[in-house]
């Protein structure tokens, strides 16, 4: 692409870089005499440390998130060069120990459109900005269910699912199974603490039973390696139909499977998981989405690629369809019944009014095929199927949609 | 005995008249099942490249082009032996194409790629590349050859291409996902059908403008899980057959009124299809079912479903 630019590292705003990374309008110069619609997405990463782990056999890509952005975005110039509408992406990394706050407000001053990749206090304040009022904002890496709820914030939509949705899916999955008498081991990071309050919520809403827990406690006297400790740790369990793991940051989960003390399987973070996304989705047409942007970055997508390419996606197709960039108008479209977005997931994916976030089926999958996808079939609801996963209107207490 | 031989021989010409075949791709065996329409059985089984899923016959039926997705090419077979006669030089991932009325040029999807490849099908070369949206798969060419159409999934568009200039002079957007484009009424309309969207849209081919959408409502079945991708017009253009994807329901719509008059039930995941030589008959392919369900068309009842490879995609007839 042409006009790259590149800002200087600026310690006192805290960021490490601002970068444009594609600049359509002259590219297409020789088809359209001027853009008449330019939208401007601004992607922030706030860097969070990563906890240890016992195993280090999967680095967490560099590019996480950012390559499904700019996968969307790909997509937004194709069609945008028919339209004259073009789009641009800024990018913000904030580090370690920095103000994600100010790097916001630069971008703010940019443009209203931001997908954010930030922990969950961050992102509530960032949509708590005076400069964030009026602005869209995508939540892509925050599955907290407070954020849906008590804490949601008007600006802020969701295009990852939250925990509920993974963990309603999984229920419907132990229902559908049989698997009423359940188990789990939870790990003490609060990414663990939040997917088990939200399974254990799931498996009450779907009548299912919680028959014993275990916390696994990485500190505690564990001086054999973890496939020998396991047996023995889920001993006490007694018998069970399935074993569900919150282990959300990946430490001892990849140990659990085939060294139970029972032959159950294992479910959750690690076996039969609940994902937004997976290189093992193919049907209704992923493939094209997988190899494209596997053609793209050189590995496969991740459900946080997923969420990224979904928010940079849902700004294309509002901007297609009102041929407009101005903020009211296109989330007025996205959240009217006309907005659709085509997710690869084999339903039209539309926004929750009560609480903005993205409606979408979830796969259920081991790491070499799909083995179901939620809502399954006979889970009813009287309006979309779809919300038969997550906080459905009735259950939400978010009051700032109202 | 030469008066007798000579009416065996016409009995036998008047069969082979009435009788035919319908071919199917098996996205997911690498193969075409070969359906006798008389018998409603399959005759043949023939191994392809990987993933086919377009299909289509030359004018004289002496080959067969099947678009072999995951081998980038389209392959040319001959259709009397099941050999394969050659490959045409496709573009990345072909999807789906049409062949022009000329016979020589076929306009090919390449769904990776954002393009329309032309090739020349008696040269063996490409002719032209055309820029167009993200992933297109709907292929139509107008019955005067003018022009052709691509549909972008993900761009959401229907690419109108000057086929003479090999150029593009229109785009126009449509619902979500358009998989399947068609020309009806000699080339006045063009019909393209919107997966996710759930709806047809009716364009006026000389103004390409908007004339009529249609959307479809099965009792039972969430709006969401009707699907419209492939359909095909009956006899003068009156009615089109609608394959409405994991509804596994064919819609026929009137053509004139724009209104759904019935929902006939196949299959699971209901593709592509293609009808019978006097289209008395419509032979739909189910993805998920791994079978082709036979619709009499008058009756517009489901006849049989005929088991085939895994996942039937394409289907064409041949005399």
């Amino acid at each position: 692409m042409s006009n790259n630019e590149a800002k200087p590292d600026d310690p006192n705003i805290g960021t490490k870089m601002i970068r444009i990374l594609a600049l359509i309008g002259a590219c297409f110069a020789g088809q359209v005499a001027s853009a008449e619609t330019a939208l401007k997405i601004g992607y922030l990463r706030v860097d969070m440390p990563v906890p240890p782990t016992l195993s280090n056999l999967d680095p967490i890509p560099e590019n996480i998130g950012l390559a499904g952005a700019q996968t969307g975005l790909q997509g937004n110039l194709t069609t945008g060069k028919f339209l004259s509408h073009s789009y641009e992406m800024f990018e913000t990394v904030v580090p370690e120990g920095n103000d994600p706050l100010i790097a916001a407000k630069e971008m703010l001053s940019i443009s209203p459109y931001l997908v954010l990749d930030a922990p969950a206090q961050v992102l509530v304040s960032i949509a708590d900005l005076p400069e964030a009022k009026g602005a869209l904002l995508f939540n892509s890496s925050a599955s907290d269910v407070s954020l849906r709820d008590t804490d949601c914030r008007r600006n802020l939509l969701h295009s990852l699912p939250s925990d509920a949705m993974r963990t309603d899916a999984l229920a419907q999955v132990f229902v559908q199974k049989r698997w009423r008498d359940l188990v789990m081991i939870s790990g003490n990071f609060s990414q663990d603490i939040s997917y088990a309050t939200s399974m254990r919520r799931s498996l009450k809403k779907f009548g299912l039973k919680l028959s014993d827990e275990k916390t696994w406690d990485a500190s505690a006297d564990m001086r054999r390696t973890a496939s020998q400790e396991i047996p023995l740790f889920t001993q006490s369990l007694g018998d069970y139909d399935a074993m569900i793991l919150a282990d959300e940051v990946h430490d001892f989960g990849r140990y659990v499977l085939y060294n139970t003390w029972q032959a159950r399987p294992v479910t959750g973070s690690e076996g039969l998981s609940a994902v937004t996304w997976s290189p093992v989705i193919e049907q209704w047409g992923a493939a094209q989405l997988q190899s494209r942007f596997e053609k793209q970055h050189s590995r496969k997508m991740t459900s946080h690629d997923y969420a990224a390419w979904a928010a940079v996606r849902t700004l294309g197709e509002a901007v297609t369809r009102t041929n407009s960039d101005d903020p009211k108008v296109l989330r007025d479209y996205i959240f009217s019944d006309a907005f659709e977005l085509a997710g690869f997931k084999g339903r039209p994916l539309t926004y929750r009014d009560w609480n903005g976030q993205l409606r979408q089926p979830i796969a259920v999958v081991h790491p070499r095929a799909m083995v179901a996808q939620a809502p399954l079939e006979g889970f009813l609801h009287q309006t979309n199927e779809l919300d038969s996963l997550g906080l459905d209107r009735p259950e939400s207490k978010c009051e700032a949609y109202q | 005995m030469k008066m007798f031989l000579s009416s065996g021989l016409a009995a036998l010409l008047a069969t082979s008249l009435s009788a035919g075949q319908i071919w199917v791709t098996n996205e997911k065996d690498d193969t075409v099942s070969v359906i006798d329409t008389e018998t409603l059985e399959v005759v043949q089984t023939y191994e392809t490249g990987e993933r086919p899923r377009g299909i289509t016959f030359s004018k004289d039926y002496s080959r067969v082009y099947i678009c072999a997705s995951d081998s980038d090419a389209v392959q040319v077979m001959d259709p009397n032996t099941g050999k394969i006669l050659y490959d045409l030089p496709s573009g990345e991932d072909p999807e789906q194409f049409v062949l022009h009325p000329d016979d020589i040029h076929l306009y090919i999807a390449n769904e990776d790629d954002a393009i329309t490849t032309v090739v020349n099908t008696q040269t063996r070369k490409v002719v032209a590349q055309i820029d167009v949206g993200v992933e297109p798969e709907g292929m139509a060419v107008s019955p005067d050859g003018k022009i052709a159409i691509t549909t972008s999934e993900t761009t959401n568009m229907a690419h109108w291409i000057n086929t003479e200039t090999q150029e593009l002079f229109a785009n126009t957007l449509v619902d979500s996902r358009p998989r399947h484009a068609e020309f009806a009424k000699d080339g006045t309309q063009m019909w393209v059908s919107s997966e996710i969207g759930g709806t047809l849209t009716v364009f006026d081919t000389a103004t390409q403008t908007e004339q009529a959408k249609i959307s479809f409502e099965i009792q039972g079945v969430h709006s969401d899980r009707v699907q419209p991708v492939g359909f095909e017009f009956t006899d003068g253009d009156t009615h089109a057959f609608v394959a409405l994807g994991p509804s596994n329901h064919i819609a026929v719509v009137n053509a004139q009124t724009y209104e759904v008059e019935d929902y006939i039930l196949v299959g699971r995941r209901v593709w592509h299809m293609a009808f019978s030589a006097d289209k008395s008959q419509l032979f739909t392919t189910n993805g998920v079912s791994g079978d082709v369900t036979v619709i009499d068309v008058a009756s517009r009842k489901a006849l049989k479903s005929i088991k085939v490879g895994r996942f039937p995609w394409g289907a064409a007839f041949r005399p």
